[in-house]
């Protein structure tokens, strides 16, 4: 019994504990509690303004939470010193809402970014390996742009790409496909489901788009009033007859 | 009236209010700024070093800030000869004219003008670019990426305004002295090489390094000013024009305070 709680323990690539975070007297998040087995693909559902971008930014130490704790590759690292906080981010990677490409870097050099920190990379070495990741991401063409002459879609690529350089273990997203028209945000999604395919990657993917769950997700979480209202398969899910949940799912079937 | 009443403190009028608020503010905002230079001197300190965008940097805020400051300071350079000469002339004394426009430049005119048109436009600059790199998480990402934003984004400012304030300094000094020449030979043909050797008669190296030493210390107000407004900045493209325009104005007005401290430290220590 010991030994079997230990293995699922040890299964976790990210459990988090009663998390919860307020900005003044707005509650966030209020205890979410959530585990996502290694290698699975977490969606985290919900309307806009639930707390899901703040809970990605936990997960990888960008904010504190105010009380709870989050295991990542089952090191605690709510009060982690910065040097450890950083080395647990190197094994993380993180595509932003917006992409966040650097403005004054060509998409290149922003690829390069984390590789030429964390890794001896040089020269031929460090182009080839970005080549590698932007033809990955199908954006080798754009390689000496700068991002402002690149389209969303375009960004969202160049940002898997940056995200990946350092082959990290867990992958977070911030609505992957937001603002894109649904046949490059298929794209996105195939893409992320090809990745974590290959690379079995866990991921934690936070949207408000259904279409993602039937193309990426192992697990689905739904966010409402800073609670989890339900977590489980996308079966589960669609079988669900909890109020907020067949709303929310009915919602999105008619914006479809 | 009672005892009572005495020890009671008198509601606060309106302008006490808003007086407490603005010193309140004031404080906070040296608290704060205090506690963001602490962080960028510990990561100033501890390698790696971002040897790739401090180039970047001083071409950025050094390179391409040179036509400016040349043209500020080939202005300064005639409006002081124009003016001065006047005045000389009355009290009969036209042959000081190349002394005073030399010390002028070089101890007074060159630095602070030099500091004031940079922190137009680099603390405009570095408010708005970091500022919007706030708010589109570009920050975030970099923290995201294990690297440390202060490191990467302000040591590399505020060192490049550091080690170009000085240089365009001289540049400045160099226009501002040459078109004073210009502007005085019109009207009185002088021959250059008179010129210099007059100006320079009563100045030498050692007047030049305290005006380069206040130089350095502009380009750290600039650059720690610029940075801090930025990397504070809140509320989408508004607060990024909040940024920019405090950077500016904050930088300007500390520049100008710094200058009267400065000033008399360097006449105690160089009487």
């Amino acid at each position: 019994m010991i030994m079997e709680r230990q293995n699922n323990k040890d299964d976790a690539a990210i459990r988090t504990q009663d998390l919860r975070k307020a900005f003044g007297e707005q509650v966030v998040l209020n205890g979410v509690s959530l585990t996502v087995p290694r290698g699975q693909t977490l969606i985290v559902l919900g309307r806009s303004g639930t707390g899901k971008s703040v809970l990605l930014k936990l997960l990888i130490g960008l904010q504190k939470p105010d009380s709870g704790t989050i295991e990542i590759n089952g090191a605690e690292i709510t009060k982690s010193p910065l040097n450890e906080l950083n080395e647990m981010r190197k094994k993380l990677g993180f595509l932003f809402q917006n992409a966040a490409l650097y403005d004054s870097l060509t998409v290149e050099e922003n690829v390069a970014f984390p590789l030429r920190r964390h890794t001896k990379m040089k020269g031929g070495e460090l182009q080839d390996r970005v080549r590698e990741l932007l033809s990955r991401v199908g954006m080798e063409e754009a390689m000496k742009k700068m991002p402002a002459d690149i389209s969303g879609g375009m960004k969202k690529r160049v940002g898997l790409a940056r995200a990946l350089a350092l082959d990290p273990e867990i992958m977070l997203l911030d609505e992957p496909n937001a603002g894109l028209d649904p046949i490059t945000a298929t794209e996105i999604d195939e893409l992320i489901r090809e990745l974590q395919q290959e690379r079995s990657i866990t991921s934690v993917v936070v949207t408000h788009d259904m279409r993602s769950v039937d193309t990426v997700a192992d697990r689905v979480a739904m966010l409402n009033n800073g609670s989890i209202v339900i977590e489980g398969t996308p079966a589960e899910l669609h079988q669900s007859d909890d109020p907020f949940v067949m709303k929310f799912m009915q919602e999105k079937r008619e914006e479809k | 009236m009672t005892a009572k009443e005495a020890i009671t403190p008198a509601p606060a009028t309106k302008s006490e209010l808003s007086l407490l608020t603005l010193l309140n503010h004031a404080f906070e905002w040296f608290g704060e700024i205090g506690v963001f230079l602490m962080r960028v001197i510990r990561a100033a300190l501890t390698p790696p070093y971002e040897g790739r965008e401090l180039i970047r940097q001083l071409d950025e805020i050094g390179a391409k800030s040179l036509p400016l400051v040349a043209l500020a300071g080939g202005a300064i350079g005639v409006v002081l000869s124009l003016q001065t000469r006047d005045s000389l002339v009355r009290f009969g004394a036209k042959s000081y004219l190349p002394i005073v426009i030399v010390i002028s430049i070089i101890k007074e005119s060159g630095p602070i003008i030099t500091a004031l048109v940079m922190s137009g436009r680099i603390g405009a600059g570095i408010g708005a670019e970091l500022g919007s790199m706030k708010v589109t998480e570009q920050i975030d990402a970099i923290e995201a990426s294990a690297v440390n934003p202060h490191r990467f984004l302000v040591v590399t400012r505020i060192l490049a305004c550091m080690l170009m304030l000085p240089l365009l300094t001289l540049v400045a000094d160099f226009c501002g002295i040459l078109a004073g020449w210009l502007a005085n030979t019109l009207i009185d043909k002088t021959p250059l090489q008179l010129f210099i050797n007059k100006g320079f008669e009563t100045i030498g190296f050692d007047d030049l390094l305290p005006s380069l030493f206040k130089a350095l210390v502009f380009g750290f107000i600039i650059g720690l000013v610029g940075c801090f407004q930025g990397m504070r900045t809140s509320g989408g493209t508004e607060g990024v024009g909040r940024a920019s325009t405090s950077a500016v104005v904050l930088s300007s007005l500390f520049v100008i305070l710094a200058d009267v401290v400065l000033v008399r430290l360097i006449l105690m220590l160089y009487p």
